[in-house]
């Protein structure tokens, strides 16, 4: 919403300068995005051209020689037509920017003549598309004096941005209200007198869905003489941003901003018939006054005469019957339509107008009649013309809201103290009349306040009210009580997860990332996910278009972006959510992290003490036990299965479970699944599922378990077996720990050999290295080896492998 | 005497001039052995009279006294010699690089870091953490917080939608952290304190819009919480998070549908320096958040009467606070995990936020 402070004062008694009421208007809710000064028009002076001669070096330009009001004439050349002895124009001096040519002038020569200065025209100085000729103004305008102020272009232009709940505010005179209201001058917005018409309207109005046009009223006035409007209206609508078209239409456009009322003038000469207010038959198209063709369909409400659609109702005028230089007769229409009906159809029609943007928040029903009025005399004034009297249609004035006021609410919700009167007399600043009835207050809700939600919140409504004309930084800031005990936890099991896996994993020289949610579709697939209903309707691109069902294929792109920028050993994770279906328990709380290339954990690339090697599946295993590790999962308990989804290398892969549940995967990413991302690998990745880890049950205790030391040396045997190339560690140590649980306290792998004749063989070495711990005494040579050979028989028995020799 | 004085001084030259600890041990036998030259004179004294004896028996101990010393001293030089030779051929260059260790190379992401920044001040008030779907139903994201079905107010969201389900309903990816409030109104009898940190969708993208973004939003209700106590609250967490002593703030009267009065909230700070914005100083104020005293509407939706109960809830920008704090000058490379922009924007893991070490280092 724009308006200039001279129109502002058309409203509104005041001494406040532009900038104090800028700052009371953003105070009271009224954002000022902009506030123009027009101080860029500043350099601009009026000034006479004393003579005009030939150049002597070009024909079509002339030397002129300028008074600008001071000191000798000044030789500027020019180029205009019109640029002739005794034309008083506006002229820019050297340093002067000129916003029309985007140019700051300096002294310049052209064709070997000098020129100290510009005799500019009104595209130059962004007044209008004119440029046929410099300005060419009456010859007794003010030489030396500023151009800007002759013309009424210095007059300031406020832009403000009005929340959806201020419907009022969309005319400069409930702007004016809101600015008196909060003390800053006195409201003089003038009463519109009814007009008293001359016979009836001879085109009559059919409403056929009254639910979409409350209320309509139409005048005619005939003999009017169109042309354009006078300089003064021209140049507040030009300093909003409007272009002037020709009286009739600019009166509209006047009285939309000025009261925030939008009306349409249509040539009476092109109605054929009478009017009627009815949806749109499906497909029925029309010209509007954009010059675009729209389609309409039923949800679209129109005003149609004998021919067709003549008007898009509320949102636009039709090309057909609009008015021109040769109007003589007038239709003026001042109408009421439903704001939901509006906004629909403004959005399916892609039309953003001055109408629309008032109808859709709501315009004062109560000034539907004195809207026509005023358009009427603002007719006759400058077009002149008779005009008929009003027919009304559709419309009833109905009662005021009322709602009781209850003074105590402003404190307890804001914690401002404002006496009753004080507040009663902002609301009556703001147009809600109070009554006392039955020991009640009643507030009575001026009609322009279409915005209050009268069922839902009046209280609040008021309460915002006397809030923002009392003044918002009047309220003080009042601590909240704090508890009286020291606080305790608040995070959940859940987050504190989150919390330790993200640090856990970063702890492992990982780079956490935030990828998006949704990821191309054909990724999702080959992780699992696409399905239908995880699909978005309107994806904001289409490798946008899925909500993903893993971390993987966003953190593996993202590891082949990197790469593509030069950064090929890359260690990413990310602790977010992934989606298995659209309800809440769909969505997971996932760690996943990759590794690519040689981003092990010691670090990637090359190094004098020994290069990394490339990223392998026991990376990513170690990865996301750290993780669970971190997260609270009893990781001794979990056992290692090689069942990973497809997307992993079959036989490079591995599920972490504890009893049924699996808790994550890893692995070295298939080649084929790298193929759907379009990323070389070696990947390797991992993903561990926060929200199945067990709870921990809260102990009655933190103590820790009594530390045990044993006084006895603990004692280190080696042990190497040929077992079949299946066979996995895992059962080795099992059994190797299994054979005697008091004694074996630790068992390691330290080798493993799958070479030589034993790779002929299918069949390989595993090497164990086995801590025995007494308890009660040093340990004998004879039950060291009854304890060797235990281990022995155990592991030879599990896995039908022998001790090495 | 002079006997005595020419070996004193033929020995001290043979043990300054070993060599090696096989040349000392060579002269000590030579002294000190059993055949040795102060052994044989220190033998010659038994055979000596009283008188003799103790004449030539204080020369003869000073003698084995000053040899011992000798070969002791000398023993030592040598030995220091050995290890400082040693050590000398050990010399390795120090100057050869280090790997810098995983915890070094790590990065937090700067919306996580901001999260636990977040979530320091606000246990220390008191408030919990919730959290909710990203999927959400048009009730929860728009109804229940007061958006009728066809408001314009719907069309603002830019909504991401999920195609229809059997039903006929739509589910949407949530456009604001709101719908957690309704959903723990329904949960959680007040009085309630929340802030809930989440992803929030719009379909919207250009230099400042992605459309994927993260908010974070407070709740408060119970039976007397208003306006000035929201302000202190505001206050009080900008001048922590952005670790000022002070902070100007101004509130502006404005709208959401699920807050009644609706109030933006601007900070006063200095741009005045490229690439850097100061707060609690200068001449600039920037819109930092939105809130409001919770519509009745809303309270009734999560079964809360709004006779009994009242309260307030304000939402800001996760990514935008933390860009107005660490200076990040574009939004979109938030989520392109370009490794360059983690690297340089994003947090050691062991920098942990609180209040008693400070928030940032």
């Amino acid at each position: 919403m724009k308006f200039t402070l001279a129109w502002l004062k058309d409203h509104l008694e005041t001494d406040a300068t532009a900038t104090e009421i800028a700052e009371r208007l953003t105070a009271i809710g009224l954002e000022v995005e902009s506030l123009d000064d027009k101080a860029a028009l500043k350099p601009f002076v009026i000034a006479r051209v004393v003579t005009a001669e030939k150049h002597p070096n070009a024909d079509k330009l002339r030397v002129l020689m300028v008074d600008i009001g001071k000191g000798d004439p000044v030789q500027v050349v020019c180029g205009a037509p019109n640029a002739r002895a005794g034309l008083v124009g506006a002229f820019a001096a050297p340093g002067a920017y000129v916003p029309g040519i985007d140019t700051t002038l300096a002294v310049g020569s052209i064709r070997g003549v000098e020129s100290r200065g510009m005799m500019c025209s009104e595209r130059e100085l962004q007044m209008s598309d004119e440029h046929n000729g410099i300005i060419d103004l009456p010859g007794d305008a003010p030489v030396g004096t500023s151009f800007a102020a002759y013309a009424g272009l210095d007059d300031p232009v406020f832009e403000v941005k009005l929340t959806p709940n201020q419907p009022d505010r969309t005319g400069v005179s409930g702007i004016a209200r809101d600015l008196a209201a909060a003390g800053l001058g006195t409201l003089k917005t003038p009463v519109v007198a009814p007009v008293n018409g001359d016979g009836a309207c001879p085109v009559s109005v059919t409403i056929e869905d009254a639910d979409l046009c409350p209320g309509f009223a139409l005048r005619l006035v005939r003999g009017v003489k169109n042309g354009p409007s006078p300089q003064w209206m021209q140049q507040r609508l030009i300093a909003i941003g409007l272009r002037p078209i020709n009286a009739l239409v600019d009166i509209t456009n006047y009285i939309t901003f000025d009261r925030g009322r939008p009306l349409h003038v249509f040539d009476a000469a092109k109605v054929a018939g009478n009017l009627t207010v009815r949806r749109a038959k499906a497909g029925e198209t029309v010209l509007a006054l954009d010059g675009r063709t729209y389609t309409l369909a039923p949800e679209n409400c129109v005003i149609a005469d004998a021919n067709g659609v003549e008007s898009i109702a509320g949102v636009m005028g039709g090309e057909h019957s609009g008015c021109d230089d040769a109007t003589t007769d007038v239709l003026i229409e001042s109408a009421l339509w439903n704001p939901l009906n509006i906004a629909r159809t403004g959005r399916a029609l892609g039309i953003i107008t001055d109408a629309r943007y008032r109808f859709e928040r709501g315009v004062d029903p109560r000034f539907m009649v004195p809207g026509l009025d005023l358009a009427t005399r603002m007719v006759i004034e400058l077009c002149g013309g008779t005009p008929s009297q009003a027919i009304i249609e559709g419309y009833t004035e109905a009662p005021l809201a009322e709602i009781e006021h209850h003074a105590p609410e402003v404190n307890r919700l804001t914690g401002i103290d404002v006496p009753e009167a004080e507040q009663l007399s902002i609301l009556a600043r703001l147009g809600f009349e109070a009554e006392q009835r039955g020991g009640k207050t009643i507030l009575k809700v001026p009609s322009w306040r279409t915005d209050v939600d009268w069922r839902g919140s009046p209280r609040a409504d008021i309460v915002e009210e006397v809030m923002r004309i009392n003044g918002m930084n009047a309220i003080a800031p009042v601590p909240l009580p704090r508890a009286a005990e020291v606080g305790g936890r608040i995070l959940t099991p859940l987050q504190i997860r989150t919390r330790a896996a993200r640090r856990a994993l970063a702890v492992r020289g990982m780079l956490e990332c935030v990828t998006y949610s949704f990821i191309p579709q054909a990724h999702a697939e080959a992780f699992g996910g696409g399905h239908a209903a995880l699909i978005l309707e309107n994806p904001i691109a289409s490798d946008m278009s899925t909500m993903r069902p893993s971390l993987l294929p966003g953190l593996i792109a993202a590891a082949g972006r990197n790469a593509r920028r030069g950064r090929g050993d890359v260690a990413l994770f990310e602790v977010s959510g992934t989606y298995e279906n659209d309800t809440p328990t769909g969505q997971r709380r996932v760690a996943g992290g990759v590794r690519r290339g040689t981003a092990v954990m010691s670090g990637d690339g090359r190094d004098w003490r020994g290069n990394a090697a490339p990223v392998s599946v026991y990376d990513a295993k170690a990865d996301a036990l750290a993780a669970l590790e971190a997260a609270g999962a009893p990781v001794a308990n979990i056992q290692i299965g090689t069942d990973a989804p497809a997307w992993f290398h079959p036989g490079r892969s591995g599920t972490l479970k504890l009893g049924p549940k699996v808790l994550g995967v890893f692995g070295e990413l298939h080649p084929l699944a790298l193929e759907a991302l379009d990323v070389k690998g070696p990947v390797v990745g991992f993903e561990v599922w926060l929200d199945a880890l067990p709870d921990t049950k809260a102990k009655p205790t933190k103590a820790k378990p009594k530390l045990d030391l044993s006084a006895f040396l603990p004692v280190k045997r080696d042990f190497a077996f040929v077992v079949d190339g299946r066979t996995q560690a895992a059962q080795v140590i099992r059994a190797a720990k299994g054979a005697d649980k008091k004694l074996v306290s630790d068992v390691s792998v330290f080798d493993v050999f799958t070479g030589g004749a034993l790779a002929a063989e299918g069949r390989k070495s595993i090497a164990i290295e086995v801590t025995l711990q007494p308890a009660d005494a040093t340990l004998t040579d004879e039950q060291i080896d009854t304890a060797s050979r235990a281990i022995i028989a155990a592991v030879e028995k599990a896995t039908g492998g022998t001790l090495r020799a | 005497m002079s006997e005595l004085k020419t070996l004193e001084t033929e020995l001290m030259t043979a043990i300054e001039s070993a060599s090696d600890e096989a040349a000392l041990e060579a002269v000590r036998l030579s002294a000190m052995g059993k055949k040795g030259a102060v052994s044989e004179l220190l033998k010659s004294l038994g055979a000596m009279t009283p008188d003799e004896r103790k004449e030539k028996g204080v020369a003869i101990n000073a003698l084995r006294d000053a040899v011992t010393g000798a070969l002791a001293t000398r023993k030592q030089a040598l030995k220091l010699a050995t290890i400082n030779a040693r050590l000398a051929a050990e010399t390795l260059d120090v100057t050869l690089p280090v790997r810098p260790a995983p915890a070094e190379r790590g990065r937090i992401h700067p919306i996580a870091q901001v999260i636990d920044e977040i979530t320091a001040i606000f246990a220390d008030m008191g408030f919990a953490i919730a959290e909710g779907p990203d999927i959400e139903t048009d009730h929860y994201n728009f109804t229940a917080l007061n958006f009728p079905a066809g408001h314009p107010a719907r069309e603002m969201h830019d909504t991401f939608f999920l195609p229809p389900d059997a039903n006929g309903e739509r589910k949407v990816l949530r456009t604001h952290t709101s719908p957690v409030q309704v959903r723990t109104m329904e949960t959680q009898k007040p009085p309630i304190r929340i802030v809930i940190p989440g992803k929030t969708y719009r379909q919207d993208s250009d230099a400042t819009h992605s459309p994927m973004f993260h908010q974070v939003e407070g709740l408060v209700i119970d039976r007397t919480a208003n306006v000035a106590n929201m302000r202190w609250i505001l206050e009080e967490f900008c001048k922590a998070f952005f670790e000022v002593s002070h902070v100007n703030m101004r509130f502006r009267p404005s709208y959401f549908p699920f807050t009644e009065p609706s109030i933006e909230v601007d900070i006063q700070c200095d741009r005045s320096r490229p690439g850097e914005i100061r707060m609690g100083e200068g001449k600039d104020w920037l819109e930092i958040l939105g809130c409001g005293m919770v519509h009745p509407n809303v309270l009734r939706a999560g079964g809360l009467d709004p006779d009994e109960y009242q309260g307030f809830a304000w939402g800001m920008g996760i990514d935008r606070i933390a860009m107005l704090k660490y200076g990040m000058p574009d939004l979109r490379p938030f989520f392109e995990a370009d490794v360059r922009w983690i690297e340089h924007y994003g947090f050691r893991p062991l920098d942990l936020p609180t209040l008693f070490g400070g928030l940032s280092t």
